[in-house]
């Protein structure tokens, strides 16, 4: 039995998108750019991928960039905001679980002179939202949050942290990175008050190499990238088409049945958590007190008592089970320490933690028989253990 | 400019009637190097010589660095043929060849003529004189200086003429097949590859063994063996690596024996299956990268402990080399990058806090009884399921 249950690191491109994709490469692969009938061709992936996110987000069309997926975007979003903004001031806010992609860019502006704050989280990975709005001020011009967290599944309190930063500075950007939350969550950058919004889609089913980033209307970035004057100059490069129109498709299909999907997922969520309970010495991490409807859908993060992470991994994957190690490697900025340790896990779990992450194909039938697996596994890594 | 290029070769020219096995060898190598360069190559053995020769456009340096690779080499000289080598057309071509390798700048040299095409009108010592006197009267800078030039130029005349002055040190040793075969066990560190490197230099085709232990030791840790064995391979030639799942017999050692010998025991048992995997490929020897001292594992106690369990000789050229200086080989051969990657094996996965550094042969032997129950089958079962990738 093969179970991938790593859907958080990526997941398989749905059927349609790899049909809209095969067409853009076997038929229709002019440059969108061309005057004639070919690029036209071409542009109309574009533009209709343009139009079905925008649907999605209840976005005006000239607000959605695409870029080469989550780094890109969140590249883009950092760099962009901070070098646009800086003569308003160069402090900036974010938390210490981000992604990688948001803190490198941060420790990337901080040699170029900007300040970084970065928030603490509670024991189940959220912002505690009172040392967020003590740290704004008048100099902030943009704070960065995650939607949800990547490793553990934590989901931030978007609306909340939007109203308190609108409140202290009415001028501060505000990004959300919701690389993992964007399909899972119906998010309205609008109505939440986010101004930057990255997106990748190859967590939503759609090819890696593609994303985009929301950029409103009246907030101002400077690019990153700089060529051809593509997409109104702020992203250079003959699009991907193949790429966007894979992404278009993803978007629309991972909202389809949007309930449906939602339902499944946090039954699959609950079950896990509770059969996981069954075995001794695990730790669920991130729902400590919380309902688990305010943790994302499709992550659990689980802590094995006296057992090495990796080598849990691999022995799940000879069983055909696949999975990630839970933590990400600790930075070597000197105020980040990865997410896990954030929220206060001890640190005899760092090295124990695994993430399980679901599709809206996983059954149930594939979590009983990894549940079943880790049953006879565990007991026999526990005997043998480094001393 | 460059067509051809005369190998010369160093110790090979003492070794009596044997002399074409070893020329035999050395053609051979440099065929196996010279197929993954740009190029059509024809390697040709003529008179005691070997001479490889390009048919069309190379890529000049790229050829260079693979002869580098070939051990029995100890020069690589770049030739230009010269295909109308009437008197005229030779010195002229002869002048052009100084011009263009030396300009016109002050030097010493001293012409060396060699005439294996005995019909040619000019003896040897008078091809030498008359260039000697054509190319000082056409560069001015030039004086002659019999006894220690600073550039020898040399032609030669057989079918066609063939110029020649630069020589490119080349690896040294002896062509690979020439000695025998032998068992390199290949973990994935810096040291392993940099023994094998050193016995194929002495003419030794390599087998290799690894020990992983999956679930402890990843997919990737395996990868990175095979990529090692693949950059030892350019130049010992093709390598057969076998990979031996160890998992059950380290975990038995693990739960029978005391923890602080475990590595000892485990390094006996790896002995025992790399040399009957030796004897199943008729190798010669086993090599390993030990050097005195280096861990707990490599102190003489250790270092005759593990010996203890083979009959065939084992071969350690690292033996009295310190880190850095194995480190300095590991990046002239382009091991070391790879070998620092960070993954897990298989002998770091249990290693005790405090492992004895001074084992007692009798002692360990005790221990050991501990596990006469299964070790035996555990022992067969991996034999059985080895994994023999030919990685080249």
């Amino acid at each position: 039995m093969e179970v991938y249950l790593d859907n958080a690191a990526t997941t398989k491109p749905f059927e349609a998108v790899r049909k809209r994709m095969w067409e853009t490469l076997e038929e229709n692969y002019g440059n969108p750019s061309s005057m004639h009938k070919k690029g036209v061709e071409a542009e109309k992936y574009v533009r209709e991928a343009r139009e079905t996110i925008a649907a999605a987000l209840k976005a005006e069309q000239k607000e959605i960039i695409f870029t080469s997926g989550g780094t890109e975007s969140n590249n883009m979003a950092l760099i962009g905001a901070a070098y646009a903004n800086q003569r308003a001031g160069k402090h900036i806010i974010t938390t210490k679980i981000e992604h990688p992609s948001v803190h490198n860019p941060l420790f990337f502006l901080e040699e170029q002179g900007f300040q970084v704050t970065y928030l603490n989280v509670d024991k189940n990975g959220r912002v505690i939202l009172e040392e967020l709005a003590e740290s704004i001020r008048k100099e902030t011009i943009l704070v960065s949050v995650m939607y949800v967290n990547n490793e553990v599944g934590a989901c931030e309190k978007i609306d909340e942290i939007s109203k308190i930063i609108k409140e202290k500075n009415e001028n501060t950007v505000f990004h959300v990175d919701a690389i993992q939350g964007f399909g899972k969550y119906k998010i309205y950058p609008k109505r939440l008050g986010i101004d930057l919004l990255s997106v990748s889609a190859h967590k939503i089913h759609g090819p890696k190499g593609a994303g985009f980033l929301y950029v409103q209307n009246k907030v101002k970035i400077k690019p990153i990238l700089f060529g051809g004057e593509q997409q109104r100059g702020l992203r250079s490069g003959t699009e991907n088409v193949p790429g966007i129109a894979g992404l278009s498709k993803a978007v629309e299909e991972i909202y389809k049945n949007y309930d449906e999907k939602r339902t499944h997922l946090y039954k699959l969520k609950k079950y896990f958590i509770d059969r996981i309970g069954e075995m001794g010495g695990v730790m669920v991490n991130g729902i400590e007190n919380i309902p688990i409807e305010e943790t994302a859908p499709h992550i659990v993060s689980v802590s094995f008592e006296d057992v090495r992470s990796e080598v849990l991994l691999h022995a799940l994957e000879e069983k055909g089970i696949y999975v990630s190690s839970g933590s990400a490697c600790a930075s070597n900025h000197p105020q980040l320490s990865g997410t896990l340790k954030a929220m206060g896990i001890p640190k005899k779990y760092l090295d124990s933690t695994l993430r399980f992450s679901f599709s809206v194909s996983t059954t149930i039938e594939e979590i009983d028989y990894t549940i079943e697996e880790l049953k006879k596994i565990v007991p026999v890594l526990k005997r043998f253990t480094r001393h | 400019m460059f067509q051809a290029f005369l190998i010369k070769y160093a110790e090979i020219g003492i070794k009596g009637k044997n002399r074409f096995i070893f020329e035999n060898a050395l053609r051979d190598q440099i065929s196996f190097v010279l197929n993954d360069v740009e190029g059509d190559f024809h390697v040709i053995k003529d008179q005691g010589r070997i001479y490889v020769e390009a048919a069309g456009s190379f890529d000049y340096e790229e050829t260079i660095e693979a002869l580098k690779r070939v051990f029995g080499i100890s020069s690589i000289c770049p030739v230009v043929l010269v295909e109308e080598y009437q008197w005229e057309d030779l010195t002229k071509a002869t002048g052009d060849y100084v011009e263009q390798l030396y300009g016109n700048k002050p030097m010493t040299f001293k012409v060396e003529a060699k005439r294996a095409d005995k019909n040619y009108p000019l003896k040897s010592p008078e091809i030498c004189s008359e260039m000697g006197s054509y190319l000082l009267s056409r560069f001015e800078n030039l004086t002659v200086d019999v006894h220690q030039p600073e550039v020898r130029i040399y032609v030669e005349i057989r079918n066609r003429a063939y110029l020649y002055s630069q020589n490119i040190p080349g690896p040294g040793g002896m062509p690979v097949g020439t000695n025998g075969k032998a068992m390199l066990l290949l973990s994935g560190g810096i040291d392993s590859p940099v023994a094998g490197y050193m016995i194929a230099k002495r003419g030794v085709k390599l087998a290799a063994t690894y020990f992983h232990a999956p679930p402890y030791t990843s997919e990737r840790a395996k990868q990175k063996v095979v990529d090692l064995a693949k950059l030892v391979a350019r130049y010992s030639g093709p390598i057969q690596l076998n990979v031996v799942n160890f998992t059950d017999i380290q975990l038995y050692i693990y739960e029978k024996c005391p923890h602080e010998e475990l590595t000892i025991i485990m390094r006996r048992y790896m002995m025992k299956i790399a040399e009957s995997l030796a004897l199943e490929s008729d190798c010669l020897g086993l090599i390993t990268g030990e050097s005195i001292g280096q861990v707990a594992s490599q102190t003489m106690q250790s270092l005759l402990a593990t010996n203890e369990v083979c009959t065939l000789p084992v071969y350690r050229p690292l033996i009295g080399f310190d880190k850095q200086e194995i480190v300095n080989v590991s990046e002239k051969i382009n091991t070391y990058e790879t070998s620092i990657l960070p993954y897990e094996d298989c002998c770091t996965i249990f290693v005790a806090k405090h492992p004895v550094t001074k084992p007692n042969l009798k002692v360990i032997k005790r221990s050991e009884r501990n596990l006469e129950e299964k070790i035996e089958e555990l022992i067969q079962v991996a034999m059985d399921s080895v994994e023999k990738i030919i990685v080249e």
